[in-house]
């Protein structure tokens, strides 16, 4: 197969396929910049949600969970925390946040531990926004199931 | 050795294999406390643990391509280095940085290392990969582009080949891609999307070049086949690398928020992405069988195929099996996805850094014919030892990842993760063993240096 390419049909393969491909990933980068908006509900962004990502990101939560199947893979994906532990409850699951904020590290023997990040009230109740934002993002129906 | 400065090479290539050390013993640290909860917690934590163990990679990827970059450029262009204390100085800079950020991480908690390193004037931290502090993060552009600068002297200088310019092209994708680092929307779909353009574009994009013209160099040194044809092969590898892999980010961007058509277009142009490491394997298997002369280095040869072989197997088969969207409703997020990404970064990259090493290194020390036959030796059980290691290792996460996802994600009798992940214990035991037989190779490898030369 090699033996009919010559070089410079490779070298031009290269050069035509790369900007070839090159612009259109341009192209729909511009287009799902574009769509990203509606799809994640960016008009639901509240300042809660912003302070909570923050919050997510200077906790490093992403070095043990999963978020939209995105991060370490040794604790829970959170996407669909809030249908999972919340019921989809806003007011159940910011209490259930609560709890399960102050009450690390739980005291299992051998069981994978969550720091305790000594976390105020206010934050978790940030996180708790970030987390019911997150988990409304038109995601392609995934997670398949509720257990993430 | 050709020319004086490519002895800056090996400062790189010595503090490279330092950092491997380092990266794999945090990678068994984690084995540990994947199985014992309690293991070193509270007082380093999983994501800490992680943290060391990424970032170790990338910076001893970064090291060893610079190494490899700082061996060959000489003898590409025929003329010594632009600035070889340049190189030296970037080093230090380099090495400082990347000492301090591991003990940052180590001796000072995050949300507080975030305060202290004004996160908040310009919050880039606590990204996957990117979890580098803004002075790190400075620290490497800085460095890059010294690194880029000298290199792209040294070329306007003297000879152009095609390695080369695969090779800056390559560094200069490198570097613009690591921009998107520094920009952290607030928007979290928004920011994974672009996050990706560093991480992905990096690995299966521009490191593929830099990997293709590594491996182009150290085969047309070992084998002494002409570079015309040589050079062919190269330009086809990244041609199909480029069609493949760009489009390819798109197979990040089935379930994150990004819009439908990236399922079909991910899938499409990412079945396409283990093509290049097939014609890789060709690539190598048949310069080696078509080799003009007899290298007395043989074990740089050994390496070059393994890296063909094992990146195939790692970036393309691995990368395969999770890469069509219907597929990858089930398997995104779950251990398949660390046990692709382990064997793609041992298989590849990795791989190619002990490529050159094992041809440049015994060269930098006065050895222009390889080792000793018994050295060579040494390296070939180490050889083994790592692939095998490397391949138990992605076969037990493989063999996870599928019981999680029969665990979480079908039927109706499902379990929850922390349920599931202790189910899978015996698993991560197993992938224990095998990254002790990893660690074991390293040491063997290590060892081989050390084996007395023929008199």
């Amino acid at each position: 197969m090699t033996e009919r390419i010559t070089k410079s049909m490779a070298k031009n393969i290269y050069y035509g396929g790369g900007a070839f491909a090159l612009l259109i990933f341009f192209a729909l980068t511009f287009d799902t910049v574009n769509q990203i908006p509606h799809r994640s509900n960016q008009q639901d962004m509240t300042a809660s949600v912003v302070a909570g990502k923050k919050i997510w990101e200077d906790n490093n939560c992403v070095g043990c969970h999963t978020i939209i199947g995105e991060g370490a893979y040794y604790a829970p994906e959170l996407m669909n925390v809030f249908q999972r532990r919340g019921g989809s409850d806003e007011v159940a699951f910011k209490d259930y946040m609560q709890g399960w904020m102050a009450a690390q590290p739980l005291d299992t023997p051998h069981r994978r531990k969550m720091p305790q990040f000594n976390l105020t009230q206010e934050q978790v109740d940030f996180l708790s926004d970030f987390l019911i934002w997150t988990s409304k993002v038109n995601a392609n129906e995934w997670p398949p199931t509720i257990e993430g | 050795m050709k020319y004086t400065s490519q002895m800056v090479a090996k400062p790189y290539f010595i503090f490279a294999l330092v950092l491997l050390a380092g990266e794999i013993l945090f990678g068994l640290l984690m084995a540990i406390q994947y199985i014992y909860g309690d293991f070193l917690f509270p007082l380093i934590p999983f994501n800490v643990l992680r943290m060391v163990h990424t970032n170790l990679l990338i910076v001893l990827l970064l090291f060893g391509f610079m190494g490899a970059t700082y061996y060959l450029i000489p003898e590409e262009t025929e003329s010594e280095l632009w600035s070889p204390k340049l190189a030296i100085f970037t080093f230090w800079v380099f090495a400082a940085a990347g000492v301090a950020t591991i003990l940052g991480y180590l001796f000072v908690p995050y949300a507080e290392l975030t305060e202290l390193t004004f996160n908040n004037i310009l919050p880039t931290m606590g990204r996957e990969f990117l979890e580098q502090p803004l002075p790190t993060k400075l620290g490497i552009v800085l460095v890059v582009v010294l690194y880029i600068l000298n290199v792209l002297m040294t070329v306007i200088k003297g000879r152009k080949t095609v390695i080369t310019t695969v090779l800056l092209t390559g560094l200069f994708g490198l570097a613009v891609f690591f921009l998107f680092a520094f920009y952290v929307p607030d928007n979290l779909i928004m920011d994974k999307f672009l996050w990706w353009f560093t991480v992905h574009l990096w690995v299966e994009a521009t490191w593929e070049l830099i990997l293709g013209a590594l491996l182009a160099f150290v085969l047309i040194k070992v084998t002494g086949v002409d570079r015309e044809h040589i050079d062919k092969w190269l330009y086809l590898i990244i041609a199909m690398t480029m069609v493949s892999g760009i489009l390819g980010t798109g197979h990040h961007f089935f379930y994150m928020g990004a819009p439908e058509y990236w399922l079909w277009i991910g899938s499409i142009a990412s079945a396409v992405e283990p093509l290049p490491f097939y014609l890789m394997i060709l690539f190598a298997f048949t310069m080696a069988r078509e080799r003009k002369i007899q290298h007395d280095n043989e074990i740089a040869l050994t390496w070059a195929k393994g890296t063909a072989v094992m990146g195939f197997l790692g970036a393309g088969v691995w990368g395969f099996i999770h890469t069509l969207a219907p597929v990858n409703m089930f398997t995104h997020g779950t251990q398949l996805t660390a046990a692709h990404g382990h064997l793609a970064f041992y298989g590849a990259y990795i791989m190619i850094v002990f490529t050159v090493i094992s041809y440049a290194m015994p060269i930098l020390r006065g050895r222009p014919h390889g080792n000793s036959k018994a050295a060579q030796k040494v390296e070939l059980s180490a050889f083994w030892m790592m692939n095998i290691g490397m391949l138990g290792l992605t076969l037990a996460l493989s063999a996870a990842g599928i019981v999680q996802i029969l665990d979480q994600r079908v039927g109706t009798e499902l379990i929850g993760f922390m349920e599931s992940q202790e189910s899978i214990s015996g698993i991560y035991m197993l992938r224990a063993g095998f990254g002790v037989l990893v660690f074991a190779g390293l040491l063997t490898y290590f060892y081989s240096f050390f084996v007395k030369q023929d008199a």
